[in-house]
């Protein structure tokens, strides 16, 4: 995307994430996608009469835990209140968020590049529950409340994203963060992820921020980006044009590519919030927050500028390989396992990642253990599997796990590099194929081709090709 | 004439094969049936409820009911509201599974006013319960119902709920004793909220005792209610006869808040002079935000029930109306379904937590609310209890201020702090103004029912009402 020259946008997000718990925030309902409508609920989340929230400890601490790894100030006790607002999809007729005392303030999310990192400074990250669904058929609006209830956190950033891009990019980061600490699983598809943006557009140079206007419904990384480009260039041809940007809130819509203007009324909500009677304040005590920073991971950047460092890794792949907590982890027990940082890259990011890709897999998922990949990589670097046989193999591991070893012997894939059995097998290729000898020696060099395929044939292609190189020249130049 | 003896009194016989749990409950149900149509105490009944024989249990066999705001799983839960029609409860709220599982029986629903909003039991879709001293008077409100099923003997144990007075003022309107715990001993789960930082069920019944017994059930933490108590449950009964001597009490110093008539006055002096003649010593207390506690609560509790009466959009329970549109199905459903008093306060504390209004309203009320904790803290440093008048006046007659909300907001004066800082709180029957009866009221400081039930006992012992109340409403008696 591009603004006209001398504009700049103004970015802030709001990220919904739901929070992995088993159990819902308020009451002891499974959390899931899916399933029948309005299987998972209860008295509690049902909103029935009489039936009372009690929080889910577990919301806390996760939320907690986020916000120690974004640099948060964690609040000792942060207070749940009610914002009143009539929708089907909300049974109480409210949702239980926080207001004036969240459970985290401040922090930054890092979006690192090749030399440094860039902070994005976040406002604030509270917990609140998800609302239901309501889905819309033939003419009759149906409410299903399997989701109602489930945990979020919101995550506010402050307005300090300039481009779509950026905006795509510190998602992007988010959602590694809350992989990486297991704190939700991040599909957008499913809307375990769900982003708000808040955009203006100013002069460059301006300090004052322009009126913003809030887009919703940004489903996707591509969403993100194509919302906030399209609305940022509205705003831009508003103004040009004389005109003044309304503060609006506007529906981003992915298939025609556009963004409209949710109803009027909707804008100017009064969600009277005030402290839920029904819940004491909720917090971690200084213990329970000292254990969790204790068992806080190394952050991706951190593991990110520890393999450029000590595996002398380029940025671009130790970026990939610290994407996934469970990837980086393979990778530095690969790495020591095969004393070879660069191959050890070298086939996690080429072919272990592509067969992962063909199999739809996690590393997580994997039968295959560091250290017998990293048996594979010093079998093919010491020449006893070709590369072909070697990805042969690791495909093995892959389905039915066992050591690379094992998997060269029952496959019959050892590479032939002894010098004297090789020998002798080019000699009785060449002597019985004498009319291509000569006819290579009266000049046709491309032939040298056709020896190598009649050598691997007869070795079913596990002979060493350099080896066999250097003896047919040896042969035919004789 | 068929026995229907009090709470300790049924569950001794029971046990000692004296009398059966069916026999009891027969006979509370012909007085419901017989009486019911006089009162307008229940709302609904489970005529069937004698049919097990209860053997078990701290209130083994003892008939109980609930006000129409407690869940208890499968029965008829309305609180006398349109809206709420024909809805059952799918679950058992804390208080009815504790009398449950302590061998108690469920009997059937009193009557109340719509969603626990009223001092008179006139704002019910069920009609007015009457009071069994004049039919022509109010039996207080909102557990209007339960006073006046506990007084005309239909049940021994009426549970009621008090948000600003509900369970204190008709015990006093009926001449029973009716107790609030301290916030957060009695479980709110299944209490169908009105205002949720001072709802809080209790006990309307005969006397003291048998008020002892029944807390002791009912009250303890509830994993389902988070503001839910966890401190130990003291024992109730050996306060009964242990007595004041030594003990201190205050009383509210006279100010422009306290004022009463000639009679309600002379009563009340009756109270303070028999804890003094018992061995008390009398200490006069100030409270001086006290006197703002009628502004606070009517901030504090319609400002949370405009928040807890939103579920209420007719797409789940009660009736649905037809419309077009989603608004125009909410306004529908709402508008239909509310009474004019429930609508009023939703009204009213929407107000008051409106963007711009929510300062000078809401948040001032909870400031002073915080101030009125204070003097009471401040007061317990000194006393032991505190006795103040439950109501200024006995009974007024039905439809008196039924159309003067502002006047029957008045009349919970004297109930309205001790429910703004949840602290336990007891009514308890000490004399007649005009045949009327009145309640003395006693204050204890936080968690400490001990105390209360001990005060409370002591100035049941000055004025053993029950049989004037007997007396008084022997005709009431004769009638079933």
């Amino acid at each position: 995307m591009s603004l006209p020259s001398g504009w700049e946008m103004v970015i802030g997000l709001e990220v919904h994430a739901q929070i992995h718990t088993r159990s819902k925030i308020f009451c002891a309902c499974p959390t899931g996608f899916g399933g029948e409508a309005n299987s998972r609920t209860c008295p509690v989340c049902l909103g029935m009469p009489g039936a009372l929230p009690v929080l889910n400890r577990r919301v806390l601490e996760m939320t907690a835990l986020l916000g120690l790894a974004l640099g948060s100030r964690v609040a000792l006790r942060s207070q749940l209140a009610r914002k009143n607002y009539f929708y089907p999809d909300l049974p109480k007729g409210y949702q239980i968020s926080q207001y004036d005392q969240p459970l985290c303030e401040g922090g930054a999310v890092e979006i690192p590049f090749e030399g440094g990192r860039r902070k994005i400074a976040l406002t604030r990250i509270h917990i609140e529950e998800d609302a239901g669904k309501n889905i819309h058929l033939d003419g009759r609006s149906l409410v299903d409340l399997n989701r109602c209830g489930t945990a979020l956190a919101e995550i506010v950033s402050e307005p300090d994203m300039r481009s779509p891009d950026e905006a795509r990019e510190y998602l992007g980061r988010l959602r590694q963060l809350l992989l990486w600490l297991g704190i939700s699983d991040g599909n957008m598809e499913e809307g375990s992820l769900r982003c708000d943006a808040n955009v203006s557009v100013r002069h460059v140079g301006d300090t004052e921020l322009g009126q913003r206007t809030e887009l919703k419904n940004l489903n996707s990384f591509r969403a993100v980006a194509a919302a906030l480009a399209f609305e940022a260039e509205r705003q831009v041809a508003v103004l040009e044009s004389g005109g003044k940007v309304e503060k609006v809130t506007l529906l981003w819509d992915a298939h025609e590519k556009r963004s409209r203007p949710l109803r009027g009324k909707e804008e100017s909500k009064d969600y009277r919030y005030f402290p839920e009677p029904d819940l004491l304040p909720a917090g971690l005590s200084e213990g329970e927050l000292s254990t969790l920073v204790a068992g806080l991971p190394a952050s991706p950047l951190d593991r990110l500028d520890s393999l450029m460092e000590n595996h002398d890794l380029d940025f671009y792949e130790a970026d990939i390989l610290t994407r996934e907590r469970a990837m980086v982890d393979f990778f530095e027990l690969l790495a020591e396992a095969c004393g070879d940082s660069k191959a050890a890259s070298r086939w996690m990011l080429g072919e272990l990642a592509r067969q992962l890709n063909d199999r739809v897999q996690n590393i997580e998922d994997l039968k295959l253990r560091p250290d017998s990949l990293a048996e594979l990589i010093v079998l093919e670097r010491d020449g006893k599997l070709s590369g072909l046989a070697a990805k042969s193999v690791l495909e093995k591991m892959l389905e039915e796990g066992g050591s690379a070893n094992e998997w060269m012997e029952r496959l019959d894939l050892a590479q032939l590099s002894d010098a004297g059995e090789l020998a002798n097998l080019v000699k009785s290729v060449l002597e019985a194929n004498p009319k291509e000898v000569e006819r290579y020696r009266g000049g046709r060099k491309k032939l040298f081709g056709f020896f190598v395929g009649e050598i691997m044939s007869a070795t079913k292609g596990k002979a060493d090709p350099k080896e066999v190189g250097r003896l047919l020249r040896e042969g035919l130049d004789a | 004439m068929p026995e229907r003896p009090g709470l300790r009194e049924s569950v001794e016989r029971i046990r000692s094969g004296n009398f059966s749990s069916r026999e009891l409950a027969e006979n509370c149900l012909r007085r419901i049936e017989a009486l019911n149509g006089k009162l307008n105490a229940f709302a609904h009944w489970d005529a069937d409820a004698a049919k097990a024989d209860i053997q078990d249990g701290p209130l083994a066999g003892a008939p109980y009911a609930l006000k129409d705001n407690l869940c208890r799983e499968g029965t008829l839960t309305t609180c006398a509201s349109k809206i709420l029609e024909g809805w059952i409860s799918p679950y058992s709220g804390g208080a009815a599974a504790r009398l449950d599982e302590a061998g108690a029986r469920y009997l059937g629903k009193t009557n109340m006013d719509e969603f626990a909003m009223g001092s008179s039991t006139e704002y019910s879709v069920y009609g007015p319960t009457k009071n069994p001293w004049d039919s022509s008077r109010s039996a207080g409100g909102s557990s209007g119902g339960s006073a006046a099923a506990v007084a005309s003997e239909m049940v021994p144990l009426a549970l009621g709920t008090d948000t600003g007075g509900s369970i204190r003022q008709p015990a006093a309107f009926c001449g029973v004793v009716g107790i609030k715990p301290t916030y957060g001993r009695v479980s709110r789960s299944g209490l169908v909220a009105f205002a949720s930082s001072l709802d809080q069920i209790g006990t309307l019944t005969r006397d003291v005792g048998d008020a002892a017994l029944a807390l002791e059930s009912l009250m303890g933490q509830d994993p389902l209610d988070a503001t839910s108590l966890g401190e130990a449950i003291p024992a109730l009964q050996p306060e009964l006869d242990r007595g004041v001597k030594g003990l201190k009490f205050g009383i509210p110093a006279e100010d422009q808040w306290m004022q009463l008539d000639a009679g309600p006055a002379r009563v009340f002096q009756d109270s303070v002079d028999a804890l003094r003649e018992a061995g008390a010593e009398p200490v006069e207390i100030a409270l001086p935000h006290a006197q703002h506690s009628v502004a606070a609560y009517y901030l504090i509790a319609t400002a949370e029930a405009s928040s807890n009466l939103a579920r209420y959009d007719g797409l789940r329970f009660g009736p649905r109306r037809e419309a077009e549109t989603l608004e125009e199905l909410l306004l529908a459903n709402r508008s239909q379904g509310f009474g004019a008093e429930v609508k009023r306060r939703i009204l009213l504390g929407t107000f008051a937590l409106s963007a711009g209004y929510v300062e000078a309203y809401y948040q001032r009320a909870q400031k002073t609310r915080t101030l009125i904790r204070n003097d009471f803290q401040k007061a317990f440093e000194t006393v032991d209890f505190m006795v103040i008048p439950t109501t200024p006046t006995a009974a007024f007659h039905l439809g008196e201020k039924s159309d003067d909300p502002l006047s029957m907001y008045l009349s919970d004066i004297y109930t309205l702090p001790a429910s703004l800082a949840g602290l336990p709180a007891a009514s308890v029957p000490c004399g007649l103004d005009a045949g009327l009866p009145l309640g003395t009221q006693i204050w204890a400081k936080t968690l400490d029912e001990a105390m209360l039930i001990r005060a409370a006992a002591s100035l049941e012992r000055a004025f053993p009402f029950g049989e004037i109340r007997r007396a008084a409403l022997a005709s009431l008696v004769e009638a079933s």
